[in-house]
């Protein structure tokens, strides 16, 4: 095995201002003016200037900029080349779901979410719907419930160090499941049509355009939030690890390090993220489905993330939103010509450019910046 | 009795399906420790071949006797192809061809529902395979039958291309350390490519004798091609001996649970033991042992 020869000066320091030393004033301000910025602009000003119709979609694009987050993490910075995401995804969303079809029900004086009425569900709820009744329990499991999907999977797979592309299968696979299995069981989560047709969120009516634009609002905030929390932990010494087990997990493994550890924390949080994703998902356009979920949109979870950088956590996010855009837009108008250039982003951008459009800038710069470094070394594992 | 007959018989042809798909996969994948995510677009490519070739020859079964060469040089040449354009660029980067490939499998999907319609279309089984024969009161169709045979021809026809041919003596060196092959003068580049076109050869091959399951479409490659990944990785790559054990196993498992339970409960099943059984031995049933710590 040839190890990648990393000059040291490509290392960053661990503390917080990680900019060339001859510019750290600049430098320091940089990110948290970006960040500003770009809060005051998602949450400020789009609302104030989209359509309803637009502000719709752009909460559905940053749902999966939501998920490209985690991708950014346990892919980008982990090496974990994570093609199930539409699990946790799919879990977060069907908790959600699932509470509020309870909640609809249960406003209209329904013993039974209205799908369930028709299919003839026998003996009632079943139980491990009934729990989500209680909209905290089913808040807590919109995350914790891929979290630990996520861990259980993490515990058995890295333990037994299986790696690379049997992690990458074996996560595929499991999107592949879940969306059989929710095919399968028509009767207690409606099959392939999904859960649909939601009235209300907690409360607020959801075919009201105000409570859709809070939705966004929400949305929005949740992604700056854990962009926010991504960067801390990009910068913190855990991150520095993640980068290590990514490029030479047996060097981490012989400095006394577990990286089984290092690579689960990782993937368990991108999973909770992604969780949260879904959830967020629901009530923003209204349904979350098998078809959502299973190996296709796994994968398309990943081509935001390596079209935009995925080592890079703006990137990644901005990738994932452009391409949720594009796909959309081409969709309707040209559907053959979406699935041409969806191949042929995967061609080029994995191909031809591993660190993304945020690389692109410094390959044509020609001034290797720590993250074009990152981007475009040991992205093997 | 006859029920549990019945499913072995289920079990065993699904197994042989499986493991045809697979033989192409153990081969490329554990040559090279590429994922290979358009392997299934070549079994695609095969089953279109049989399609085609069937319009301007009447004789079903000529066509799929003739079928069965064409598609192995049109799916190998497809292989070679895209191992020259753009897999042998990415062999540092296993993970990236896995996306690379996705991608051109969309692509080549999307290129067969241009030429030949969205719709599945069907071919036309020869008389000889439609019937069945009846033995202890088990029915076994002959399409099945003959796809059992062929998959174990096939197996003993790799098994004996790796064991006695100068060929495989040098693919199976390039499986056990390549750089070692190298400095022995093996051109490991040419090799990988013979390695691809044979695989994906193979991939074409088992295009032709889903035909006779039932209508082939665009996804058909995409249905298996999971299921196919699994058996591989179950098996231990680069050993044939682990794919065919493997394939058998998940066959009959996977219809055992779908008679006992449905369709989705079975296939969550069989993965939940893939990762237990993944627990057990993480390198699959075979391995080819070398010193590395990967």
């Amino acid at each position: 095995m040839t190890t990648t020869s990393t000059p040291p000066a490509t290392v960053p320091a661990a503390g917080p201002p990680a900019g060339p030393p001859d510019r750290p004033f600049q430098n320091r301000f940089r990110i948290p003016a970006a960040f500003l910025l770009g809060a005051v602009l998602l949450v400020g000003v789009a609302p104030l200037v989209l359509s309803d119709f637009r502000l719709g979609l752009l909460a559905k694009y940053l749902c999966y900029g939501i998920v490209a987050v985690g991708v950014s993490l346990a892919w980008g910075r982990g090496g974990l080349l994570v093609l199930g995401q539409g699990v946790f995804f799919g879990l977060g969303g069907y908790a959600m779901a699932m509470h509020l079809k309870l909640a609809d029900a249960a406003a209209t004086g329904q013993p039974l979410p209205d799908f369930m009425q028709l299919y003839g569900t026998e003996g009632g709820l079943p139980w491990w719907w009934q729990p989500f009744a209680n909209p905290a329990f089913a808040l807590a499991m919109t995350v914790l419930l891929p979290m630990a999907v996520a861990a259980l999977l993490g515990v058995l797979v890295f333990r037994r160090r299986v790696k690379g592309a049997y992690f990458a299968i074996l996560s595929q696979a499991l999107a592949a499941a879940l969306a059989i299995w929710l095919v399968g069981q028509q009767a207690t989560t409606g099959g392939t049509n999904g859960l649909t047709d939601f009235q209300g969120f907690f409360g607020y009516d959801l075919n009201d355009p105000v409570n859709q634009r809070m939705v966004y609002v929400i949305i929005a905030i949740v992604l700056l939030l854990l962009m926010a929390l991504a960067r801390q932990l990009f910068v913190s010494r855990y991150g520095e690890l993640l980068i290590a087990v990514r490029d030479s997990e047996e060097r981490v493994r012989f400095l006394g390090y577990n990286p089984a550890n290092v690579k689960l924390v990782a993937y368990v949080v991108a999973a909770g993220m992604a969780g949260l994703a879904g959830a967020l998902f629901v009530p923003a356009v209204g349904i979350i489905s098998p078809a959502l979920i299973g190996i296709v949109p796994s994968i398309g979870f990943v081509i935001g993330a390596a079209v935009g950088g995925r080592a890079s956590l703006v990137g990644a996010v901005l990738g994932a939103i452009a391409v949720a855009w594009a796909q959309s837009t081409l969709s309707d108008a040209w559907p053959a010509g979406w699935t041409y250039l969806q191949g042929l982003l995967f061609v080029v951008a994995v191909g031809f450019l591993p660190g993304g459009l945020a690389s692109l800038t410094t390959v044509l710069r020609r001034r290797r910046s720590t993250d074009g470094v990152r981007a475009t070394k040991g992205v093997t594992a | 009795m006859t029920v549990i007959l019945n499913q072995s018989f289920t079990g065993v042809s699904i197994g042989a399906v499986l493991l045809l798909i697979a033989l192409g996969l153990t081969l490329t994948f554990g040559q090279m420790g590429v994922i290979n995510m358009a392997h299934g677009e070549f079994i695609m490519a095969g089953a279109y071949t049989t399609y085609v070739l069937q319009k301007p020859i009447e004789n079903a079964g000529i066509s799929l006797l003739l079928a069965l060469p064409v598609a192995f040089l049109v799916a190998g040449s497809m292989g070679a192809l895209l191992e020259w354009l753009l897999i042998r660029r990415l062999y540092a980067r296993p993970l990236d061809t896995l996306l690379v490939t996705w991608g051109v499998s969309l692509m080549l999907q999307q290129l067969a529902r241009d030429v030949f319609g969205a719709p599945n279309v069907q071919t036309t089984a020869p008389d000889l395979l439609t019937g069945s024969v009846s033995v202890a009161g088990v029915t076994l169709a002959n399409s099945r039958l003959f796809i059992l045979g062929f998959a174990l021809l096939c197996v003993c026809g790799l098994a004996a291309i790796l064991r006695v041919t100068p060929l495989g003596r040098r693919i199976r060196a390039v499986v056990q350390n390549r750089d070692l092959a190298e400095v022995s003068g093996i051109a490991t580049g040419r090799v990988d490519r013979t390695t691809f076109f044979i695989g994906s050869g193979l991939a074409g091959m088992a295009g032709v004798a889903l035909t006779l399951i039932g209508p082939i479409g665009p996804t058909t490659g995409t249905n298996y091609i999971v299921d196919a990944f699994l058996v591989v990785v179950v098996g231990g790559i680069g050993r044939l001996r682990g794919a065919v054990i493997t394939a058998f196993v998940l066959g009959l498992l996977q219809s055992v649970l779908e008679y006992s339970t449905t369709v989705s409960v079975a296939k969550v099943v069989v993965l939940v033991g893939i990762v237990a059984f993944l627990q057990w031995r993480p390198q699959g049933l075979y391995t080819v042992r070398t010193r590395s710590l990967v």
